[in-house]
């Protein structure tokens, strides 16, 4: 279920910087450059956040030596979406059977005081 | 009511998960510390069933869990209960031994029921070896609950139209 790339993921997502970024190159393609203007931010440190979501295969980047565009790469986000949302059903349904049994013994407790 | 499952991070190394009950604080404890209704809620993702609950419950004593899920495939958790407060508290350590939950080392789980009258609220923290253990677990930087991170994440997959 949990892999280690899913790992690097979530480490990778654990930055609220690094979401911004993506969810500014969910928009379309961007460079280090274009990137740097709305996230105030130095080059310096965008780049270093874009290096982190590479490795963690979020992002792609372009073989164009000077501009290397950045690319969203929505697999790996898929699957960490599928698994958050798997973690949560599953204690969802555990809990949504408790009130079932809580309720079941609620009625017992009832009709033998 | 739909009563909310909340589950948020804490700190560093802990996981909170909380929710409400619709019955007294007693009947939720026995919920949740006699083996024969534990086996009955949790149990985990679809298809999976409880099939192992070896319980020894004083402070110092073990429990030894299992699970058998959909193709063979088996989990088992195991640990030692530090603190037993009935029917509000109970401390143990959790640690998993094979299955689909990746080992993370232990982690200490406190549950803590407060007693609303008719109803019940339950905290569950789980204190996490590491933060990379925790993390590895969950997306960090969700303190204000999973939903704001799932949102997060909509929107992101939602603007690559996967």
């Amino acid at each position: 279920m949990m892999t280690a790339s899913l790992d690097a993921t979530f480490s990778a997502l654990s930055d609220p910087t690094r979401r911004a970024i993506l969810a500014r190159l969910a928009e379309g393609e961007a460079t280090v450059n274009e990137l740097v203007a709305p996230f105030k931010l130095s080059q310096p440190a965008i780049s270093k956040h874009l290096k982190v979501l590479e490795k963690a295969g979020l992002i792609s980047r372009g073989k164009d030596a000077q501009k290397r565009p950045c690319r969203i790469m929505a697999q790996p986000l898929a699957e960490a979406n599928e698994w958050l949302e798997g973690y949560r059903k599953i204690w969802e349904a555990n809990f949504e059977r408790l009130d079932a049994l809580l309720d079941e013994l609620k009625a017992q407790k009832k009709s033998k005081p | 009511m739909k009563n909310v499952l909340k589950v948020s991070a804490v700190g560093d190394r802990e996981i909170v998960v909380t929710r409400d009950f619709n019955a007294p604080r007693t009947l939720v404890w026995e919920t949740m510390s006699k083996p024969e209704y534990l086996t009955r809620w949790l149990l985990g993702p679809p298809g999976w069933e409880f099939t192992k609950c070896e319980d020894d419950q004083c402070v110092g004593g073990r429990f030894r869990w299992e699970w058998r899920g959909p193709d063979g495939m088996e989990m088992a958790m195991t640990g030692v209960y530090r603190e037993i407060v009935p029917p509000e508290r109970c401390v143990r350590t959790e640690s998993f031994e094979s299955g689909c939950v990746p080992q993370m080392g232990e982690q200490l789980a406190t549950l803590e029921l407060i007693d609303r009258g008719e109803k019940t609220s339950l905290k569950l923290t789980v204190l996490y070896p590491s933060r990379e253990a925790r993390d590895g677990a969950f997306a960090s930087g969700m303190e204000r609950g999973m939903s704001a991170s799932y949102d997060r994440l909509d929107d992101i997959i939602t603007g690559v139209a996967v």
